[in-house]
């Protein structure tokens, strides 16, 4: 298992808009980029991050060679009730990870 | 891999005078975190945003996890390490009277395992390693840089700045003409920090990772078209030890973050 | 950096790294780490996106440093002037490289429950580029943004 880094309020008022932190531990090979041997390594990349709120998707991103190492992405959801969010990232090799958090709506 | 980068010089770097005779004035002294522009301060400064604390929360879990074979785990003797660890980075190198040398933070947890969790050491450089040495030098962030005075560390500190000083490699170069002599001063866009090594281990941008010191050391050496000491080597503790007294009083920052 | 050109705008400019002239020391990256062959143009990875839609400059804020430290990990913030309710919002954002090996950079899809169209990532940059942020919004028009960064070396690279 990656080791995955979730930060959001605990608690939100119904009608706030809140910020959602992620950051994952990956490569993020390229593919384009030569090993000690000097044949290029094998492309080993993160290919897709999905953000659903108890069930429904809120967010997602398809994520190319471009973006760096350890993929960190933020995004903005409104909270409307109390639940779970499922966080999945996707990617090369049969990656495929899900890590959950909850919110409180008052 | 030979992926060294291609150094060459122009007379500036013999020709100049130091700055201050024998290093950095005290009122001078500050950490590489002030050469960064505003966007990698703030990666630094947020724990929500730090590629770096990926490696500490390893180091957390790895910290309360017991080895197999029936030994403590870290906690299992420490306790929290808020509160036993504090402290502990800002004052190592530090002398180990049971082997009679001195040792830096890895060696420590190094020794601990072998001594008294009586398993192999981690690999240098290892994932496990580098989260445990973080998340133990994480919590003196803050604190003042503070080498022992411990007498027997003297012999190896004096060569650590012998070393530093001197030239070495194809290029001729030493730590000090760059970083005690044109400190603030740029190679190529790069600007020349001071060298302290105020936030091992970190998280550095050039290797998408965590890192020690040692492997900066090595970089550093490779610059110089200079050939690294093997991992783990007294060199490099030697270096490590005049680096820290260099650095005092700044404060710790593990994990720090450097392009 | 920001600025405002639309993506038909995209020029090849091809800017100098900053402080060339006053270097004491010259870094090569090796020939191993040049950017391979493109994949695709950026032109034709927009068109991907976009289609055939017209592409007009506006709405999207990029921003990047102006002078990147490490083109491993460049921090990218992306957001939209939209009200993000269910007849008005962002669909789609789309980042386009144009020296990178491939053009594409990420690809992001709201809806109206985002609140606020408003996104931070970290990219990598293969040399001193303009970047293009696109968005396509629910009524299907699309707007954009660039902004140029400059990616400096290191000075002292991995041995």
């Amino acid at each position: 298992m990656a080791r995955a880094l979730i930060n959001l309020p605990k608690t939100a008022k119904a009608g706030d808009v809140i910020e959602i932190k992620t950051l994952i531990s990956h490569p993020m090979e390229t593919g384009f980029r030569p090993g000690p041997d000097g044949r290029i390594l094998p492309r080993n990349i993160i290919t897709e991050f999905l953000c659903r709120f108890e069930g429904e998707e809120i967010f997602r991103a398809e994520l190319f060679p471009a973006a760096s190492a350890n993929p960190y992405l933020t995004f903005t959801t409104t909270a409307t009730r109390s639940g779970t969010f499922q966080f999945t990232w996707r990617g090369d090799g049969g990656f495929d990870q899900t890590e959950t958090a909850t919110v409180t709506v008052a | 891999m030979i992926r060294s980068a291609v150094l060459v010089l122009a007379g500036l770097i013999l020709a100049a005078e130091p700055a201050f005779p024998g290093g950095i004035a005290p009122s001078d002294k500050r950490s590489g975190l002030a050469e960064m522009g505003p966007e990698l301060q703030a990666m630094q400064r947020d724990d929500t945003a730090h590629p770096g604390m990926l490696w500490v929360q390893d180091g957390a879990d790895l910290w309360a996890r017991a080895p197999t074979g029936g030994a403590p785990a870290c906690s299992g003797c420490h306790g929290e390490a808020r509160a036993s660890m504090r402290g502990v980075a800002a004052r190592y190198p530090a002398w180990d009277a049971r082997n009679g040398r001195p040792i830096d933070l890895q060696d420590r947890i190094n020794l601990c395992r072998r001594t008294h969790q009586h398993v192999e050491p981690l690999a240098y450089e290892s994932a496990d390693l580098l989260g445990l040495t973080a998340f133990v030098a994480t919590q003196s962030r803050g604190m003042p840089i503070a080498p022992p005075e411990d007498p027997r560390l003297a012999p190896a500190r004096r060569e650590g700045r012998a070393l530093f000083e001197a030239r070495m490699g194809q290029l001729g170069l030493s730590c000090a003409i760059c970083h005690d002599d044109h400190w603030g001063r740029h190679l190529g866009a790069a600007a020349i920090p001071q060298g302290h090594p105020t936030g091992y281990p970190l998280y550095r941008l050039e290797w998408q990772g965590m890192g020690s010191l040692q492997r900066r050391l090595r970089n550093c050496m490779s610059g110089m078209r200079a050939e690294p000491y093997p991992f783990g080597a007294p060199d490099y503790i030697a270096l490590e030890l005049y680096l820290a007294e260099r650095a005092a009083p700044l404060p710790v920052e593990t994990p720090a973050l450097r392009p | 950096m920001k600025s405002d050109h639309g993506a038909g705008a995209i020029s090849r400019r091809h800017l100098l790294a900053g402080a060339a002239g006053s270097a004491v020391l010259v870094t090569l990256r090796p020939a191993g780490a040049a950017p391979a062959n493109r994949t695709e143009t950026t032109e034709s990875a927009i068109r991907r996106f976009a289609g055939d839609a017209e592409i007009r400059s506006g709405r999207v804020s990029l921003d990047l440093p102006p002078l990147v430290e490490n083109g491993n990990t460049v921090p990218l913030t992306v957001s939209v002037e939209s009200p993000m309710t269910e007849a008005d919002h962002v669909r789609r954002i789309g980042v386009f490289n144009e020296k990178n090996p491939q053009p594409n950079v990420v690809t992001l899809h709201l809806g109206p429950r985002a609140g606020r169209a408003h996104v931070a990532t970290r990219i990598r940059l293969a040399d001193t580029q303009r970047i293009t942020a696109i968005a396509e919004m629910s009524d299907g028009t699309y707007w954009s943004a660039s902004a140029d960064a400059i990616v400096t070396l290191a000075a002292c690279l991995e041995g």
